[in-house]
């Protein structure tokens, strides 16, 4: 599923690489969590799965594709297949519930009548079920997310990209996130989370990746957090 | 490609920069009035050169018997047949001249010059035996004029050889002066009219770079990403050709047919078929120039 090569990444005018000699498998259906204070090459980690940036040494296999030799206009077919959830939500603020979610199916050109089919069934998934048409402001944050979760993943991606999603809720609505992600992971899905929520990562035992200052320096099936911040 | 969406992303991406859109259709619309009326400019010099140098000839004056005391080649008075006859026998037998060489006698001469001044006090100032005799020598290739002038104007009996071109070429000197003074302020405005499009578009791609985030994220193609932007450019662009297109036809209709044809009637003025040729190039133009300048613009200002 993703597959890391001794990686590297220099960002240009840096001396101090963001990534050094990364190399990792994560299969099909996995759960990880990848952990590291700030600066220890997280997002990079998650720039270089969604090809917004280019590996300086080494390769990136996601979805079985060598994503250096992947030419700039099969990058969003790529992409159709990762979800991806962030901190801030991303919602556009003047669409409702139901059109945030449409928007990600009518932006890749799915035909009317398949978004009228799938949003309601999505957002149901995920907890949601009528309030297609609340606006975002009139959401809690925990409900934010889960529409934000709900369009990562009305495409059904082999691939969700979890960019510390419950960075902004309370201890509470965070495990309802995570039960959710767990519920995605279960149907198939891989799932990569970068977090620095302790409690969850100790709660889940899930796999656990460590990154400090840019080299993977723990890879524990079952982990901790395991270290103090 | 769904193009209800497209058209809805495309209404609210004018209306939100409505002031902009504003000032990229007023801007278009003058220069591409400018190009234009450039190119009709052009087109009237030409018909008018066309109109003009089909009727001037190069005029080969004689003597007449009053000029005696005035040319160096008059000595001898009147040009006598033979001095004639032998100029006509050379001029028919180059090449350049196109026959048949039209011999002007003073007294036609003299109609003519009533023709043209009517009954003007001018007119009685003058009588037949004043005006000279004179071949009008038409020539195939108007710009050869200086063949026939260093042929004949020394010769014994000839007055003068008078290129007619001459008394038009200032006026069309001046209009093509004018024409590139048009096209000059034509580039500069078509300048800022590109200025202010790409500005547009980074106005434009910065309101809605969350849209386009997550419209990249979910994979949509970039030319999907970019091409509301274009289009909006390439409408408002078209909106500024139309206007261009008003004034062009507005101008042709005040300016030329009311105005100008009223006043000066030995012009012949452009029709309505020069004009019908102008405006699809403008339109062309209105279309597609913003289109590649919001292209280029999005390059630098939306990553996709």
């Amino acid at each position: 599923m993703i597959r890391f090569d001794n990686v590297s990444k220099t960002y240009p005018k840096q001396n101090r690489p963001a990534l050094r000699d990364v190399s990792l498998e994560i299969e099909r259906g996995e759960f990880v969590f990848l952990v590291g204070s700030s600066g220890s090459g997280k997002s990079t980690f998650l720039r270089l799965l969604l090809r917004e940036e280019r590996a300086s040494h080494g390769h990136v296999h996601v979805l079985g594709k060598d994503l250096a030799k992947l030419s700039n206009w099969k990058v969003p077919q790529m992409r159709r297949q990762v979800g991806t959830v962030f901190q801030d939500f991303r919602l556009l603020p003047n669409k409702t519930v139901g059109q945030n979610v449409a928007f990600a199916l009518e932006v890749i050109g799915k035909p009317r009548g398949q978004i009228r089919k799938t949003v309601p069934e999505v957002l149901e998934l995920v907890g949601l079920g009528g309030k297609e048409d609340r606006m975002p402001g009139e959401l809690s944050g925990g409900e934010q997310q889960r529409v934000a979760i709900a369009r990562a993943f009305v495409n059904r991606p082999m691939l969700l990209i979890a960019d510390e999603p419950t960075g902004n809720l309370d201890p509470q609505t965070s495990v309802g996130i995570m039960k959710l992600l767990d519920r995605i992971n279960r149907t198939g899905t891989t799932v990569v989370m970068a977090t620095h929520d302790q409690q969850i990562v100790d709660q889940m035992r899930k796999r656990v990746m460590e990154l400090e200052k840019g080299r993977l320096v723990r890879d524990q099936s079952r982990g901790v957090y395991g270290y103090q911040h | 490609m769904r193009a209800q969406f497209v058209l809805s992303e495309i209404g609210v991406g004018l209306r939100r920069n409505l002031t902009m859109t504003f000032a990229v259709i007023v801007s278009v619309a003058l220069s591409l009035g400018l190009f234009g009326a450039s190119l009709l400019m052009r087109d009237q010099v030409s018909t008018m050169k066309g109109y003009w140098y089909d009727k001037v000839n190069v005029s080969i004056f004689f003597c007449n018997k009053n000029d005696a005391a005035a040319g160096t080649n008059c000595a001898k008075g009147a040009a006598t047949q033979q001095q004639k006859d032998d100029i006509k026998a050379e001029l028919n037998r180059l090449p350049i001249v196109q026959k048949p060489v039209q011999y002007e006698s003073s007294d036609q001469a003299y109609k003519h010059y009533k023709e043209q001044f009517g009954d003007t006090p001018v007119a009685g100032l003058v009588t037949p035996d004043q005006l000279p005799e004179s071949f009008r020598v038409k020539l195939k290739d108007p710009t050869k004029y200086s063949v026939i002038k260093s042929a004949f104007s020394e010769r014994p009996g000839v007055q003068e050889v008078q290129d007619q071109r001459d008394t038009v070429e200032p006026l069309f000197n001046l209009l093509n002066g004018m024409n590139i003074a048009a096209l000059c302020v034509m580039g500069l405005m078509l300048v800022v009219a590109l200025m202010l499009i790409v500005n547009t578009v980074r106005v434009s791609a910065f309101s809605r770079r969350r849209e386009t985030g997550i419209m990249r994220l979910v994979g949509a193609s970039s030319f999907y990403i970019q091409m509301p932007f274009i289009l909006e450019a390439a409408i408002a662009g078209l909106l500024g050709a139309a206007f261009a297109c008003v004034l062009i036809v507005g101008g042709k209709y005040i300016l030329v047919n009311n105005w100008l044809a009223e006043k000066i009637q030995v012009i012949n003025f452009i029709g309505w078929d020069s004009v019908a040729a102008v405006l699809p190039l403008v339109l062309l133009i209105g279309l597609l120039m913003p289109a590649l300048a919001a292209f280029f613009a999005l390059r630098k200002y939306l990553k996709v």
